[in-house]
């Protein structure tokens, strides 16, 4: 299976899903840890993917979303941002929302 | 290795009208844009903005790159 069909079935099943450097216990940079502690303060229940585990998914990753960076956040599929639109969305109130309905 | 400085005239010279405000310390950045162009857009698609003014060099020599994207309208401008 190639990286882009590994990922559309990563994000296809689970609804709120996370590339990130690292596991959510022991995130290896400072922007997935943030990351994480964003969808920890939500109550979100979230499936991960440790990119430094994988060159393949790390690269593909960023073709996916046309994204360069990573921790990136997937909701029902859909990209939502990086780790500054995910703090923007959680200051809102907007992620928790967008968590909520997911 | 690079500079504030270059990232800053990287996106100056990629996002037609733009101001970028950027510090860091050669690996991590921390950047306010304002764009007349950001309007009617979302977030999503003006980080890509930035991202694409960026091109190749996000991938090399920038690890990583937060930032804060406004028109000038929310710049207060």
């Amino acid at each position: 299976m190639s990286a882009q069909d590994q990922i559309k079935e990563q994000v296809s099943g689970n609804k709120v899903m996370l590339y990130m450097k690292g596991t959510p216990q022991f995130p290896q940079c400072g922007f997935s840890g943030q990351a994480v502690q964003v969808l920890k303060a939500c109550n979100a229940e979230f499936g991960s993917f440790d990119v430094l585990s994988d060159e393949s998914i790390r690269q593909g990753i960023k073709e996916f979303a046309n994204w360069p960076t990573i921790p990136q956040l997937y909701i029902n599929g859909e990209f939502v941002g990086g780790c500054d639109i995910m703090i923007e969305l959680y200051q809102s109130g907007e992620l928790q929302k967008m968590i909520d309905a997911a | 290795m690079v500079s504030p400085e270059d990232i800053k005239n990287w996106i100056e010279a990629g996002l037609a009208g733009s101001t970028a405000t950027v510090d860091g310390d050669g690996h991590h950045f921390e950047a306010v844009i304002i764009c007349p162009d950001f309007a009617g857009k979302s977030m999503i698609q003006q980080h890509q903005m930035v991202y694409g003014a960026l091109g190749d060099k996000m991938k090399a020599e920038i690890h990583a790159l937060s930032m804060k994207t406004l028109t000038p309208e929310q710049a207060g401008a």
